[in-house]
């Protein structure tokens, strides 16, 4: 790559030809402020807060979008730049509802953030305004509520519902103050064939798209003495939910995390990973019946509830391929509502079972009629990573101070492959580790399949080669399942998840995220397994105890009733 | 152009298909001007015939397509980047430039992409050569330009000058000078994104650069006259309106900019403007124009920017003095009364009031309700004993 030569607020820099007057400046520790661009999607150039000013013309460029060139003399800190960056950001304030104090994204805000980055007070916005945009927000969720009246059209959820997940279930429509994002024909979202995958909240920088909240079922629910309340905590939020209290991103939290949820008043702590252990005993049970002729490969993975329901809008013809086993999540509400109430002696009517999770699907999820395995509904309610955080700060809780604690007994204990569902490439790894010993005894090496878009590796099980395929973001899932569904290739056991990354990159993890950000969290939930002292599902104690005592054989007859699930095709539109 | 020679930007297109290296063309059309479309389809299929278009031209190895693309009549696929959308079949809605067409454009490929005039000049070019064609005009624009003139001037339609003819022999010479005889007062030119121009630069010899310099420009080749009873802020007001609704919706600027421009002109002509607000306009004005994405953007502010330079006392009469002076803003205008006692009772005024707004008895005094009266002056002359006067 060539060089180019420019000068950024009177300082010499040498950049790569292809880099934008932006990424420049970054270079040199200058941070101009942006809303519509973001590092992972196309270049939008829409919200116009990036400006500078060309020192020479005196004219202004959009930095985002302005390729550096040889000798540039480019000003951040001009009053000119600086004027037209606050009268952009003004504009999108004088349409906006400035509602901040009662937000869903008060403090955690990117307008809100440069409005004050920038100086901006009421009388300037007051100077400028007008008209609002009214619309209707749409709460038909299940899983997302959009609210179009906050929304500053900086079109990132668009274009990661479209380059990234190939969904396009967003997009612009109608002119000038008209414009809004909308779904196809204004359809609510529960209409839509949105997989709820959350992206678009994620990328969103302001609080019009964001998760419907469970928060206050969930304080309901621990203030009633009647009722017992269980929680799970997924693999992935251990490695994440740091951020939301500045921790560096990556760190692991699981014993503060842990020692939280006890001091918010939860009966019982648990964790997921444990049920991912169970899943793999189910779902690598049901691996190896097809690897002996009985079902069809290859064998795909159901745990993430966006993708299942994307491939039910898109990929009906491969459901059979997918998994009969539930998610770990599911697999544990149905355990938590049936054999913990057995064995702690409690009625089971009682119980109540919050997920903390990464993910807006599992809303979802959680309330697919045909779920169910218990006489109850599984799971009572799914939290955010996002969510979880806000209630421990609500409860005035010093996170970083709090000493580590342990999950509690029988649905706690984890194994390092339980741990790696958490990222892309997990789950394939935990469940060819399980299939390897079970059918030859030894031990698999490191499958090291990325974290980043589509991948395949090849492992040999005994004189068996197993070719084994991963996506994730479902863009990526799109194009590897078009290539099953055309015959053009013969993998044994594919795992997909609709997120980048993997449940790390969740569309309910903190915000902002980053291809960057999600490398380190994948990073940090990586450690937790090569730390683990069991990495292998099989090994888990409390599984050992749960078959024997409850459930007996993986894939028998009360595995099969409280464990498996079926999947329906849904419409494409 | 597409209705009266289409075979000349036919081989406009051809030649710089041929120069480039093109194979595929596309001429994008609104589907408002069915015309335009028809005889082009005519000059597309003979030129097929005549194996002027296709494959292998002439034995040349050379192949060339020209395929019509139809506009849904957005004004924003005028810009380029929308207008490449828009044949892809996306939303029209412009990208960021660089990359430019030559490098990405259509579908990805470089592009070369011209309007119609354009192309048609082309020929020309090629067979006289560009020293005959650059002997007609200034030196920094050659040749000639199609003007669209209209409004209230007595010839209307397409005129072709050579660049550098004054306004003054495109508007009075050509044109024939304003309707009624009433007064010149000013030319929009551009488009609807273009400034207005008065009476001082009738003189200005008409190029790029030179209408540019005076805060409008060549655009569209629009050219609008208007005469001593419009009322600049009204025509700022109703160009703007165009441009605003018209805009993509995409950047910031735009959306949001030229729609609080539009609510103060609306408050200016309702007779609720404000000290500041000329002020105001030109602030926003000024900040669209420099960080808009696009040349809508970029523009639209003209008709305000440029009536406020050369007309701005209108702007302060209404502001200041409640006073629309060309008497178009019906908010601003007093209302007519009538002398009661001269009145004799004829009705003839009533019948006449666009709005209903006289009512009386024959044979009695009439009254005029100023909530209503919108100040058209129909009545005034209606009367014969001259009972009706304004305030
Ligand atoms: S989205 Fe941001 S700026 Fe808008 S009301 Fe909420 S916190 Fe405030
Ligand atoms: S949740 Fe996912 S699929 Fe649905 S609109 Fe957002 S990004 Fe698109
Ligand atoms: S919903 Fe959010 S991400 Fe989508 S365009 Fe609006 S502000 Fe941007």
């Amino acid at each position: 790559m060539s060089k180019v030569k420019l000068t950024i607020d009177k300082q010499i820099i040498e950049v790569d030809s292809d880099a934008s007057v932006l990424e420049a400046a970054k270079e040199l520790g200058i941070d101009i402020p942006t809303l519509c661009y973001h590092p992972d999607l196309s270049l939008h150039g829409a919200c116009r807060v990036c400006m500078v000013e060309d020192e020479e013309s005196g004219k202004l460029l959009a930095s985002c979008a302005t390729p550096v060139r040889e000798g540039m003399i480019i000003s951040t800190r001009s009053m000119k730049a600086r004027r037209a960056r606050r009268r952009n950001v003004e504009l999108l304030l004088a349409n906006h509802p400035n509602d901040c104090l009662g937000c869903d994204r008060n403090n955690h805000c990117e307008l809100q953030e440069i409005t004050y980055e920038l100086g901006i007070r009421s009388q300037d916005v007051e100077r400028v305004s007008g008209e609002k945009r009214v619309h209707e927000l749409d709460t038909t969720g299940p899983a997302l509520k959009r609210d179009p009246n906050k929304c500053i059209l900086c079109g990132r959820c668009v274009r990661i519902c479209e380059e990234v997940q190939g969904v396009s279930a967003l997009q612009f429509t109608n002119r000038g103050f008209d414009s809004i994002v909308v779904t196809a024909f204004d359809l609510p979202q529960a209409e839509i064939n949105c997989a709820n995958c959350g992206q678009c909240a994620t990328v969103c920088p302001v609080a019009a798209i964001t998760e419907l909240s469970e928060i206050e079922k969930v304080w309901a629910a621990l203030e009633d003495n009647d009722k017992h309340v269980i929680v799970q905590t997924a693999p992935s939020v251990q490695a994440t939910l740091g951020e939301e209290f500045g921790m560096e991103t990556g760190t692991v939290v699981t014993g503060k995390m842990v020692a939280a949820l006890r001091r918010m008043g939860f009966d019982q702590v648990f964790s997921t990973d444990f049920a991912a252990d169970l899943t793999i005993m189910e779902e690598g049970n049901e691996f190896l019946k097809k690897l002996n002729g009985e079902g069809e490969l290859p064998h795909i993975t159901s745990c993430c509830p966006g993708w299942v329901k994307y491939a039910e809008h898109n990929f009906s013809d491969l459901l059979p391929h997918l998994s009969s086993a539930k998610s770990p999540m599911q697999m544990f509400s149905a355990l938590g509502k049936t054999y913990y109430p057995e064995q702690a002696g409690i009625d089971p009517e009682k119980i109540y079972t919050v997920a903390v999770m990464p993910c807006t699907a599992k809303k979802f999820e959680k309330d697919r009629e045909e779920i169910n395995g218990s006489d109850f509904k599984d799971t009572d309610a799914v939290l955010t990573t996002r969510e979880f955080a806000r209630m421990i700060k609500e409860m005035g809780i010093d996170f970083k101070d709090l000493p580590d604690e342990e999950y509690d007994e029988l649905m706690g204990e984890s194994t390092g492959a339980g741990t790696i569902f958490g990222t892309t490439g997990g789950v394939a790894e935990a469940a060819v580790r399980t299939v390897k010993e079970e059918l030859t005894g030894e031990a698999l090496e490191r499958l090291n399949l990325g974290f980043r878009g589509v991948n395949h590796a090849e492992v040999k099980i005994g004189d068996r080669l197993i070719k084994v395929a991963i996506a994730n973001g479902l863009g990526n899932a799109e194009k590897l399942l078009e290539r099953v569904r055309a015959g053009e290739c013969d993998f044994d056991f594919i795992e997909v998840m609709a997120c980048p990354h993997g449940c790390v990159g969740g569309g309910g993890q903190p915000r902002p995220a980053t291809n960057e950000k999600k490398d380190k969290r994948a990073q940090g939930l990586a450690s937790i397994d090569d730390s683990s002292k069991i990495r292998k599902s099989h090994e888990n104690p409390q599984i050992v105890k749960l078959y024997k005592e409850f459930l007996g054989e993986p894939l028998g007859g009360e595995s099969h009733h409280l464990l498996h699930t079926k999947y329906k095709a849904r419409p494409k539109n | 152009m597409l209705e009266g020679d289409p075979h000349r930007l036919i081989e406009g297109m051809m030649i710089a298909a041929y120069a480039i290296g093109a194979d595929e063309g596309y001429v994008y059309v609104r589907a408002e001007y069915p015309l335009a479309i028809k005889r082009l389809e005519k000059a597309i299929a003979a030129a097929e015939e005549y194996e002027l278009l296709g494959d292998d031209i002439f034995g040349s190895g050379f192949n060339f397509k020209l395929h019509i693309k139809k506009g849904a009549g957005a004004f924003v696929c005028g810009e380029e980047t929308a207008l490449m959308a828009s044949i892809e079949g996306k939303r029209g809605m412009p990208t960021p430039r660089p990359p430019y067409p030559a490098v990405k454009g259509l579908w990805g490929k470089p592009t070369n992409i011209n309007n119609v005039e354009t192309y048609s000049n082309v020929p020309y070019i090629i067979k006289h050569g560009a020293k005959e064609f650059a002997s007609i005009g200034t030196e920094g624009s050659a040749g000639t330009k199609v003007f669209a003139l209209t409004g209230k001037i007595n010839n209307t339609g397409l005129v072709e000058v050579p660049m550098g003819t004054t306004l003054k022999e495109v508007i009075f010479d050509i044109g024939d000078g304003i309707t009624n005889g009433k007064k010149f007062k000013a030319v929009q030119t551009g488009g609807p994104s273009g400034g207005c121009l008065p009476e001082e630069y009738l003189d200005l010899p008409i190029d790029y650069d030179s209408l540019i310099s005076v805060g409008t420009m060549m655009g569209s080749g629009g050219m609008v006259v208007m005469d001593e009873d419009s009322c600049m802020v009204d025509v700022a007001r109703f160009f703007l309106n165009f441009t605003q609704s018209e805009s993509c919706g995409k950047c910031t600027p735009c959306r949001e900019g030229t729609k609080r421009m539009l609510e103060i002109l609306n408050r200016i002509c309702d007779g609720e403007g404000k000290d500041g607000d000329i002020e105001l306009l030109q602030e926003l004005g000024e900040h669209i124009k420099s960080t808009s994405l696009c040349g809508l953007g970029q523009s639209a502010p003209n008709p305000v920017l440029s009536t406020i330079r050369h007309f701005r006392d209108e702007y302060e009469a209404h502001i200041h003095d409640h006073n629309c002076p060309a008497g178009v803003c019906s908010d601003l205008a007093e209302a007519y009364v009538i002398d009661e006692e001269a009145c004799i009772g004829c009705s003839k005024c009533s019948r006449v009031c666009p709005v209903g707004a006289i009512s009386g008895e024959i044979k009695n005094p009439f009254t005029i309700d100023p909530d209503v009266c919108i100040a058209c002056g129909a009545c005034e002359p209606e009367c014969p004993v001259s009972a009706i006067s304004q305030g």
